[in-house]
């Protein structure tokens, strides 16, 4: 388990992090959301016991990551923000390295070094040195060092920053499958890969954690939650249609899109709005092209909690 | 123990992963023997030692060995790749001992290659080996201060370059710190008892005192008391300042 209890970073100039507490159980994945700038990073590096909180406590599997630092880092692999490593060194040797730190046994060391590479696809880089790889590489070269002990907590700063689609999906499959039996921090600036992977978000901006919550909790935040949008196949029936459906009594707003052809009833509070939409679309012999009801935009409500 | 064998290894391994460790052997190699025939007279002097040789190890260590440990801390933080070392599960002593050890292992090999001036020596006349035997040794031990005092100055900043003008001065100030130039600055405001205090400081003169064939332990004391002291000062400025 991961506990975190009001911790507090403040440096001269700024308070970076103010009064975070949390707690992560096992089979949790819980996602980092905020803008830049806003502590994520100075959370997890205080979670990794990196920099040491000004106030409060964290402690990971039960160990004080300031009191028995040793104890948490065994039980912790952590990828630091944009995944430093030895540029001269070659990807097998650093791993090698790391899995000796580790104290892995021989025979461990060999199935853990395999299985890394194999789930990171590094075989063919091995004998290539760290500074000459993609910065896609580089990213799965320190998912790797964090993965090799096969650690019951991971802190993951960003993990599938710089990857190209194919690889953020490998990626992604990796963190479900690890899920069931690890706890797993990740922070991310993406906000899919917190709807596809992570089954609770915390959001934290300028230090604070505004909103900690499941994803499908936090897209029904969405003024957009269970608005209904049709899409016309004439143009010239928007204006008709708009002021149709805004007509109805449950409505509570609409959008217009005039270059997608496009309008948006967004619903009043608890309100269901699909069936009356689409009765109303029949009605009116409206030419529809698409018609779906949304679950929430999640980058709606990030902005609007974080602005 | 086993922490500081395994960074020593890698530290060791990246040195000779890049061109630095070729240079530095070279030039070192180079300059240590150009200054023995050219500027210490070797020749001339024709007497079957290696005075002219071990004189000017201090001067080529001024130089060499910050630019040596410059990298040791600075480049770990600008990088980032403490963040990684220091949330691994190794202490930072262990770090800064590794570190340390294989800068020196690194030396000692530099010096060693410097063996065919013993054979020559030896060659051309009957020179006092024992001398010559505390005379590498001191010449270690003065590296070995040098290395200890440049990884605390390394640890002091994320810049390389001003990581290596540190180091220099104060590799100066305690090489010098038995001489005019450093006393001065002491003399007309400080007690006696310090003045003397700094004098007995001065790496040069304990050096020499190696160098004239006369292993003491309170030089070799001194020594070892020097790179503990710098060796721990390290690793409090890289607890602390690791973040930054």
């Amino acid at each position: 388990m991961i506990r975190t209890d009001h911790l507090c970073k403040r440096y001269p100039a700024v308070t970076a992090v103010e009064d975070v507490t949390f707690e992560v159980r096992p089979g949790e994945v819980l996602g980092f959301l905020g803008p830049n700038g806003a502590g994520k990073t100075t959370t997890m590096r205080m979670l990794a016991g990196f920099l040491a909180p000004t106030s409060g406590r964290a402690s990971i599997c039960g160990h004080d990551v300031q009191s028995e630092p040793l104890a948490a880092r065994q039980s912790l692999g952590y990828l630091p923000e944009g995944a430093p490593s030895y540029g001269e060194m070659r990807v097998g040797a650093f791993l090698e390295f790391i899995a000796e730190l580790r104290r892995l046994p021989a025979g461990r060391k060999r199935a853990r070094l395999e299985y890394v590479t194999e789930r990171l696809q590094l075989e063919s880089v091995l004998d290539q040195a760290i500074e000459t790889l993609s910065k896609g590489f580089r990213r799965r070269v320190g998912l790797a060092q964090a993965l090799l002990h096969d650690p019951p907590v991971l802190v993951l700063d960003e993990p599938t920053d710089g990857l190209d689609p194919n690889q953020k999906h490998e990626v992604r499959t990796l963190i479900e499958e690890m899920a069931r039996e690890k706890i797993i921090v990740i922070s991310t600036h993406i906000l899919e890969e917190v709807a596809a992977v992570c089954t609770r978000a915390i959001i934290i901006a300028r230090g604070r954690i505004v909103a900690d919550d499941t994803p499908l909790q936090l897209t029904s935040r969405s003024r957009y939650h269970n608005a209904v949008s049709l899409q016309l196949a004439r143009v010239e029936q928007l204006e008709a249609a708009r002021a149709a459906v805004a007509a109805l009594p449950a409505v509570a707003a609409v959008e217009v899109s005039e270059r997608e052809a496009r309008v948006t009833a967004l619903p009043r509070a608890g309100a269901m709005i699909l069936q009356d939409v689409a009765a109303l679309a029949a009605g009116q012999g409206l030419q529809l092209k698409e018609l779906h009801l949304e679950s929430g935009r999640l980058d709606e409500v990030f902005r609007t909690i974080t602005a | 123990m086993r922490n500081v064998a395994l960074i020593l290894r890698r530290e060791l391994a990246s040195y000779f992963a890049t061109p630095l460790a070729y240079v530095f052997i070279l030039i070192f190699l180079v300059l240590a023997n150009a200054f023995t025939f050219y500027v210490g007279g070797f020749y001339q002097s024709g007497q079957a030692d290696l005075r002219p040789f071990f004189m000017f190890h201090p001067w080529l260590y001024l130089f060499l060995i910050p630019a040596l440990t410059m990298k040791l801390w600075a480049e770990e933080r600008k990088s980032g790749s403490i963040e990684l070392l220091m949330t691994l599960p190794v202490r930072a002593y262990e770090a800064v001992l590794g570190k340390f050890l294989a800068a020196w292992l690194f030396t000692a090999l530099a010096l060693a290659l410097t063996f065919p001036i013993w054979i020559t020596v030896n060659y051309l006349g009957h020179p006092d080996n024992g001398v010559i035997f505390a005379s590498y040794l001191g010449s270690l031990l003065l590296a070995g201060g040098f290395l200890a005092i440049g990884s605390c100055m390394s640890a002091l900043t994320r810049n390389q370059v001003v990581a290596f003008i540190l180091g220099v001065v104060a590799c100066f100030v305690l090489l010098l710190a038995g001489y005019p130039m450093v006393l001065d600055a002491f003399r007309g405001w400080a007690p006696e008892t310090l003045i003397e205090a700094v004098a007995s400081l001065s790496l040069l003169t304990h050096f020499q005192s190696i160098t004239r064939g006369v292993l003491e332990a309170r030089d070799v004391l001194y020594f070892a008391m020097l790179i503990a002291f710098f060796l721990f000062t390290t690793t409090v400025a890289v607890d602390l300042r690791k973040a930054d």
